[in-house]
């Protein structure tokens, strides 16, 4: 915390000081928007310090924040720090940050920083992070929105960056338009619930809800397009069709930007509406998380198996993944018993994180083999990466045996806690779904693995990758390892935090 | 939450540790262009891992109750898991066979695997602390992990060494082996829910189960056991995964990973669904027996010698459930004999067979005879473990087959009948491939060239058939240590563990 501005600012009778993270990054983003203005394009990598130097600024706000441990309601309850918000925030830091050393190489070479175009790229992708942070606090459904949008914008234009490449257009209007759509879909449930409950902040909607005292029948209509429009953005089945287009359309750092942190942020968008918000109505939002979750699996799974393209490959992927994660969403409550909730959420939780540091790896080690003029993105193109290079092989294959939930690897915990949740409610039949959908998914990981060991080299180029890169991809790969063998305390990092939402 | 180690130096995590450790520095520092470094380094490596698990077999105590060189210390609080490791007469024999087998695979691989030496010395490292892992695990979320962690080693060995169809078999072994115990992982969950949160083994074996969930979670098991051990009608990986593999992952996997199911059995199934298990045998026993005689005549029709060591694998482990589920203490201890007995014979087997493919690159049996001509030594060797493999007495092969068979006519007559055609069988198929493979005229020009056993492999052949030949003639300090465990397993197993109505 920030004692100064907490004293200066008191006077408003608004506590600033939870904000701080966010004032600074607002600030900060401005700033470096001005300087890149005055930068020539050879010192664009002054721009990349500044920008990482923001996120290490954030995350040591953010940490003192987490490490108080307190839950703090600001701006007339629109905004909450609590240590679930702060270790979401942490590992978005995390995220983003490892995105911006994946992609500055790439994103260099695919002219997406020079000509007409500043350091954006760096600055839209804070902006994106920002729309994270306020929709991760968001305790009232308009900055949750605004949260949203904030992050989608930037994101938009974040994909359409490479104006002059078809396929990036194209997956730029489609991201858009159903964007667009799902956003719509979003603010019209939020309206039904203000309109049920007459109130848009969420632990007022808790209360009423809870109190049977609003509209049952409109509160439902309004669920419905609320889960709708975060299964948009989550991409979960049905509601998935941008997602493999955009993923193999964007480019790749772009991917990681929207493929990666985001989900951390939806993640606890869920948690604040449906579960702080309309816990009550849980009966009635599991059944249709339970759909998505079972047809996100089977879709997801049947599907990456088709795909030559590792870009759609790991988009589909990334369906069925959060596929797992809304199983976890929907083990909370079970016969009006919550007993199960933080255990469950923090599960979810915990494989949200897990997802989004797998799948970091993933793509950074897809730009990694990506140069100038060139795009590793089918399958094969990772053929004989063992001989190219013994050690990001080892890297991409401790990933892929991640997501295929293989011990040793973080994935199996994150599995492993999932499943439990499943079981623990008597779900028998759901957790052996997602065990048997996990053996299919286990097939087309195991092939991007034998691309790799087995298959002879085609494409023999020396692999150049600068050092911040290769620096962060194997601390990544080390990190994923590590979590699996030693995931105690981050676990138990989520199960307090969820316990502490819960309970506030 | 309190830590123990019952005995300094901690052997047990010596050795599963030692191995994987120094796999990684295999992998990190070994370079096809330092070869012989990477060699002698892997040799070193699986060396100083045998090393720690010697004093386990000489300080074990055969008259004690419950899990010795106990190591216990919190791993993943939040769920209650331990890192839980100790080995009773069960397991005891497994971890120092696995530590051996893995030297002798580090010996084998020496002149022949030319490329890629570092990952294919830190590939079986990494997998040796893996598979002992699997032995000494009392915690049974450390045992899956355990037990999972082995398929990827074992995927890459085979896909990146075997032979032209390696892709085929590696797919197939690993997606085969995963499928099974993703079903064991939804029984150790309720295991864990419904003994309040626990995952220590020894805690499950006391829980009360009804009929139902101990049908349910026998079968569970069954599914990743079976296709471990393999059972009939789930063996049809390993023929193919033994056929591709490399001489070392032939080797590793008869010798080791078929008896990380034959010891699941042992470790789960029996004592936590005793009742499923009594009422479950007749079907185990069945298929068993499928196992011992359909496979034995499908061995001996087969034209490759890799394909009927290997189904004589599968054969000789039929041997090993059927000992398991006739309750008696025979049978059992035959069982687990059996199994230590088979990991020698059958590594040396497929070393045998790794020594030919070397000189003449074929598998086909047609492809030789007369070998005995070129190289004697290499002849002699062959017939003691074709005999050892039909169960010749004094050989170890033949201990473990006569107390199942023993069990077998106790448990009832015609079932021991039945089992003892393997004796018929085994000999038939063992003797036949070597009378055409080895004896006779030469066969053809290249049979003519072969050179005879250098001293490497002279070696290793030679230490196996000392401890054949020591295990068939003096068995007891195997079946010693073994009788105190079996015999509390039995007990325990007689016990209902339906709760009292």
């Amino acid at each position: 915390m920030n004692p100064m501005m907490n004293t200066t600012l008191s006077a408003a009778s608004i506590n600033m000081a939870p904000l701080s993270a966010e004032i600074f990054l607002v600030v900060a983003s401005c700033a470096i928007l001005l300087i890149d203005m005055f930068l020539k394009e050879g010192k664009r990598n002054i721009t990349y310090v500044l920008s990482l130097l923001t996120l290490v600024g954030c995350a040591v706000i953010t940490w003192a924040d987490f490490n108080a441990g307190t839950t703090t309601y600001t701006f007339f309850n629109m905004f909450v720090s609590d240590p679930m918000a702060n270790l979401l925030k942490l590992f978005t830091y995390l995220a983003v940050g490892i995105t911006l050393v994946y992609s500055r190489q790439y994103s260099a070479d695919r002219g997406m920083m020079s000509g007409n175009m500043g350091g954006e790229f760096y600055v839209l992708a804070l902006f994106t992070m920002l729309g994270q942070m306020i929709m991760i606090s968001g305790n009232n459904m308009l900055p949750i929105y605004l949260g949203l949008e904030l992050m989608s914008l930037s994101l938009y234009a974040l994909v359409a960056m490479r104006r002059d490449h078809a396929i990036s257009t194209e997956a730029a209007m489609k991201y858009f338009i159903l964007g667009s759509l799902a956003s719509g879909f979003m603010l019209y449930g939020i309206s039904m619930v203000y309109g049920a409950t007459g109130s848009l902040d969420i632990t007022t909607i808790a209360k009423l809800t809870a109190a049977g005292a609003s509209n049952q029948t409109i509160l439902k209509f309004g669920l419905v397009f609320i889960v709708a429009g975060m299964a948009f953005k989550l991409g979960a089945v049905p509601f998935h069709m941008w997602v493999p287009d955009v993923y193999q359309g964007s480019p790749t750092g772009v991917t990681l930007l929207l493929g990666a942190a985001p989900k951390l942020a939806s993640f606890a968008m869920m948690i604040r509406i449906l579960v702080e918000g309309l816990l009550p109505m849980a009966m009635h939002w599991q059944q249709m998380l339970l759909a998505l979750a079972v047809l996100s699996l089977a879709v997801g799974n049947l599907t990456a198996i088709a795909q030559s393209n590792i870009k759609r490959m790991l988009a589909y992927s990334t369906i069925a993944q959060l596929g797992f994660v809304l199983l976890g969403m929907m083990a909370g409550v079970s016969n009006d018993n919550a007993a199960n909730a933080a255990q469950a959420y923090s599960a979810s939780m915990y494989y949200s994180i897990t997802y989004v540091l797998t799948t970091l790896g993933s793509f950074g080690l897809v730009m990694m083999l990506a140069r100038s003029g060139f795009e590793a993105e089918e399958i094969a193109d990772f053929k004989g990466l063992a001989k190219r290079s013994p050690w990001y092989a080892i890297v991409m294959t401790v990933l892929m045996f991640s997501l295929a939930g293989v011990p040793p690897m973080m994935g199996f915990m994150a599995k492993w806690a999932v499943l439990q949740a499943v079981v623990s409610t008597g779900q028998y039949w759901l957790a052996i779904v997602a065990v048997l959908f996990s053996l299919i998914g286990a097939f087309y990981y195991l092939r991007v693995v034998k691309t790799i060991w087995f298959d002879e080299v085609v494409d023999a180029s020396p692999i150049s990758t600068p050092v911040d890169m290769r620096v962060a991809l194997s601390l990544n790969g080390i990190l994923v390892v590590l979590l699996g063998v030693m995931p105690g305390s981050l676990l138990q990092a989520c199960l307090s935090a969820m316990t502490q939402t819960l309970g506030s | 939450m309190q830590s123990t180690i019952s005995t300094l130096p901690p052997y047990l995590s010596l050795s599963v540790w030692l191995p994987i450790i120094f796999g990684m520095i295999v992998l990190a520092v070994g370079r096809d262009s330092k070869a012989g470094f990477t060699r002698v380094l892997a040799l070193i490596g699986s060396v100083v891992s045998f090393l720690p698990t010697i004093p386990l077999f000489t300080q074990f105590s055969n008259s004690a109750h419950g899990p010795q060189f106990v190591e216990k210390a919190a791993w993943i609080e939040r769920f209650n898991i331990h890192y839980y490791l100790g080995i009773d007469g069960l397991s005891l024999w497994f971890v120092p066979l696995t530590a051996f087998i893995t030297i002798i695979v580090v010996i084998s691989a020496w002149q022949v695997i030319e490329e890629r030496v570092a990952q294919y010395m830190g590939s079986f490292l990494i997998l040796s602390g893996l598979m002992i892992g699997v032995f000494v695990a009392l915690d049974g979320l450390l045992f899956y992990f355990f037990f999972e962690a082995t398929l990827i080693p074992m995927y890459i060995i085979i896909g990146v060494f075997g032979g032209p169809n390696r892709v085929y078999a590696a797919f197939k072994f690993f997606l085969y082996t995963f499928f099974g115990s993703l079903l064991t992982l939804v029984a150790i969950i309720y295991l864990y829910n419904k003994s309040g949160g626990s995952f220590d083994i020894l805690a499950w074996h006391q829980l009360p189960l009804t009929m139902t969930e101990q049908v349910l979670i026998f079968l569970a098991f069954l599914m990743a056991f079976a296709v471990k051990v393999p059972m009939w009608p789930v063996h049809t990986w390993l023929p193919d995964a033994h056929v591709e593999a490399p001489t070392g992952g032939s080797v590793v996997l008869a010798a080791i990973m078929l008896k990380l199911g034959g010891y699941g059995f042992l470790r789960f199934s029996l004592p936590i669904a005793p009742d499923a298990s009594h009422y479950l045998a007749p079907m185990i026993i069945v298929l068993s027996l499928i196992a011992v005689i359909y496979i034995g005549l499908v061995a001996m029709v087969q034209k490759d010698m890799k394909k009927l060591v290997a189904y004589s694998s599968i054969a000789h482990m039929g041997f090993v459930t059927l000992g398991f589920f006739i309750f008696n203490e025979i049978g059992v201890q035959g069982g687990i004999v059996q199994m230590i007995s088979h990991g020698f014979v059958s590594g040396a087997m497929f070393l045998c067979i790794g020594v030919l493919y070397d000189r003449m690159h074929s598998r086909e049996i047609a492809d030789y005879g007369g070998v005995v001509n070129r190289m004697p030594k290499f002849a002699a060797f062959s017939v003691l473990f074709a005999m050892a493999n039909c169960g010749l007495p004094a050989t170890s092969g033949f201990v473990g087959e006569f107390m199942v068979i023993l069990g077998a006519v106790k448990f009832n007559f015609w079932t021991g009948l039945l089992a003892a055609t393997a004796l018929i069988l085994g000999a038939a198929y063992s003797l036949w491939m070597v009378k055409r493979v080895v004896f006779g005229k030469v066969g053809n020009k290249h049979v003519a060239e072969l050179v005879d056993l250098n001293g490497r492999e002279f070696f290793m052949l030679g230490v196996l058939a000392i401890l054949t030949i020591y295990m068939g003639l003096y068995p007891a300090p195997f079946t010693d240590s073994l009788q105190v465990s079996v015999a509390d397993l039995l007990q325990h197993v007689s016990v209902s563990k339906l709760p009292m109505h």
